[in-house]
C-alpha cells in the first residue's frame, strides 16, 4: 500500500468504477476503518443504482418515427456539396448580400417582375418550409376555401396545382405579403419530407415571360409568367427534377 | 455516410435518456434529441475522430441549455409540473415506478448543472474527462459538481426517509 492520501475525488471515482484496481484496494482499506465515510459512499452507490434503474426504461422505449436517421442522412445527401455553398457565399458577398439570397443566372440582369417573384418565392421557402409547427395557414383539407380566399385577395382566379402525379402532396397554403401586393403560396411535400413551394401573384411588369431557372442559397427553382400571372416554384431538390414539376404547374395553370 | 448511421444510431437511446433526465417532459426531450440528430448529420464532418458519444452529448447538452434559457425567460417551468406518470416508462411494476418517480422528482430539484454532471457520469458512463468536454468545464469542476449533486440528492432522499436507516432502497416502504 502506498502513502497516497484518499481524496473526495477517489471516493466518487470508486462509486463510478473509474479507479485503477490497485487504487480500489486502497480505498476499500481506507473505508474499513471509517464506517461513517463508508456509509456515505455506500449511499452514493445506492443512489447511482437507483438513478440508473429509474432511467433505464427510457432507453428501451421504441423510437418515435421522427428519429429516422437514414432519412435525415438521405435528405442531407440530396443537398448541394459544401463547395457549392462556398461559391454561393462568395457570390453573395460580391453582390452585396440581399438579405442572404441572391438571384443568379438568367434572372440576374432582370430588374423586372420575374426576378422579384423568384426572390419572394425563395424567401417564402426559407421561412415556411423548415417550419414544423405551422408551415401553412390553411391545410389541404380546406383547399376549396384556400383557393377562394387567395383568389379574392389576389383579385384573380388562382389555380391550385395538383402535383400528386409528380409525387408531391398538397400540404396547404397561405397569403404572402410582397412589395407588389399579396401573393398566394402553396406548399407540397413528398414521402421523404422534401418540400416544394409554389408562389403566384399578378405581375405588373413582365406579364408574360418564358420559364427561367433561378437558384441561390440552398434552393433552386423556376419562374415564369402567363397572362398577367407570375409563378415561381422553389425547392431543395436538384433543378433537373424540379423542371418537369414546374412544367406541370404551368400546364395546369394554363388550362383554366 | 454508412459510418454516420453505424456510429450515431446506437447512441440514440442514451441521448433520449439523458434528455429526459434533464428536461423530464417526454415531448420536449424527444424534440431536443431530434434536433440533435439533425445537427449531428449536418455537422458530421466537424466531429473529432473516435467515439462519437461525447460529441453527440455535447450537441444535445447545448440544445437543452438553450431550451432551459428559453423557458426561464418565458417564466415557464417544464421540469416537474408537466411530467406525468407515463413519462417514466411502463415496464416497471407499480411499486418500483413510485420509487423511481420519487428519485426523479428529487433529481429534478437539483440545479441543472449538477443534474447534468450526475446524469452524464453516473447514468451515461461518460468518463470525467468526457463529461468535462460535454459541459465545457475543467475536470476539477466536474468533480466538485458531482460531489455537490450527490450530497444534495442524498439529503433529499434521507430527508423523506425521516429517521429510517440511511439506505436508499428503503424508499420502497415510503409511498
Amino acid at each position: 500500500m502506498t502513502n497516497r492520501l484518499i481524496t473526495e475525488d477517489d471516493l466518487h471515482a470508486y462509486v463510478d468504477g473509474a479507479l485503477a484496481p490497485e487504487r480500489v484496494a486502497e480505498v476499500v482499506a481506507y473505508l474499513e476503518g471509517r464506517p461513517d465515510v463508508a456509509r456515505r459512499v455506500s449511499a452514493f452507490s445506492d443512489q447511482r443504482d437507483l438513478l440508473r434503474k429509474a432511467l433505464a426504461p427510457i432507453a428501451d422505449e421504441p423510437l418515435p418515427p421522427q428519429f429516422n436517421l437514414s432519412r435525415m442522412i438521405e435528405n442531407r445527401r440530396r443537398r448541394p456539396a459544401p463547395i457549392w455553398w462556398a461559391v454561393a457565399a462568395m457570390l453573395m458577398l460580391s453582390i452585396g448580400g440581399l438579405g442572404g439570397w441572391v438571384i443568379r443566372g438568367s434572372l440576374q440582369g432582370s430588374s423586372g417582375g420575374l426576378a422579384a417573384l423568384a426572390q419572394e418565392a425563395a424567401y417564402s421557402y426559407s421561412v415556411y418550409a423548415p417550419d414544423r409547427v405551422r408551415p401553412v395557414e390553411m391545410r389541404a383539407s380546406d383547399s376549396a376555401q384556400l383557393v377562394q380566399w387567395v383568389s379574392n385577395r389576389l383579385k384573380q382566379p388562382v389555380t391550385l396545382p395538383d402535383l400528386t402525379g409528380s409525387g408531391y402532396r398538397l400540404m396547404g397554403g397561405r397569403l404572402i405579403p410582397t412589395s407588389h401586393g399579396p401573393a398566394a403560396m402553396f406548399m407540397y411535400d413528398d414521402d421523404r419530407g422534401g418540400r416544394l413551394v409554389v408562389l403566384t401573384r399578378p405581375m405588373i411588369s413582365e406579364q408574360s415571360a418564358p420559364m427561367t431557372p433561378h437558384s441561390g442559397g440552398d434552393v433552386s427553382g423556376f419562374a415564369w409568367a402567363d397572362g398577367g400571372m407570375g409563378y415561381s416554384l422553389v425547392g431543395q431538390a436538384a433543378a433537373e427534377s424540379l423542371k418537369p414539376i414546374a412544367n406541370e404547374v404551368r400546364r395546369q395553370a394554363c388550362t383554366i | 455516410m454508412n459510418d454516420m448511421l453505424r456510429l450515431i444510431e446506437p447512441v440514440i437511446p442514451a441521448l433520449r435518456r439523458y434528455a429526459r433526465g434533464l428536461v423530464r417532459n417526454r415531448a420536449t426531450a424527444d424534440d431536443l434529441v431530434q434536433d440533435c440528430l439533425e445537427r449531428a448529420v449536418s455537422h458530421w464532418g466537424q466531429r473529432r475522430e473516435g467515439d462519437p458519444r461525447p460529441w453527440l452529448f455535447t450537441i444535445l447538452h447545448h440544445l437543452a441549455i438553450n431550451q432551459f434559457r428559453l423557458s426561464a425567460r418565458r417564466g415557464k417551468h417544464i421540469a416537474i409540473d408537466e411530467a406525468t406518470e407515463d413519462d417514466f416508462g411502463q415496464e416497471a411494476v407499480q411499486e418500483h415506478k413510485l420509487m423511481y418517480q420519487d428519485v426523479l422528482d428529487k433529481l429534478a430539484r437539483l440545479p441543472e448543472d449538477q443534474r447534468a454532471v450526475l446524469l452524464l457520469v453516473a447514468v451515461e458512463d461518460l468518463t470525467y474527462a468526457d463529461a468535462a468536454r460535454v459541459l465545457d468545464i475543467p475536470v476539477g469542476t466536474v468533480m466538485s459538481r458531482l460531489s455537490r449533486a450527490r450530497e444534495k440528492l442524498q439529503q433529499e432522499i434521507e430527508g423523506t426517509v425521516d429517521g429510517a436507516p440511511k439506505n436508499v432502497v428503503r424508499l420502497r416502504s415510503m409511498k
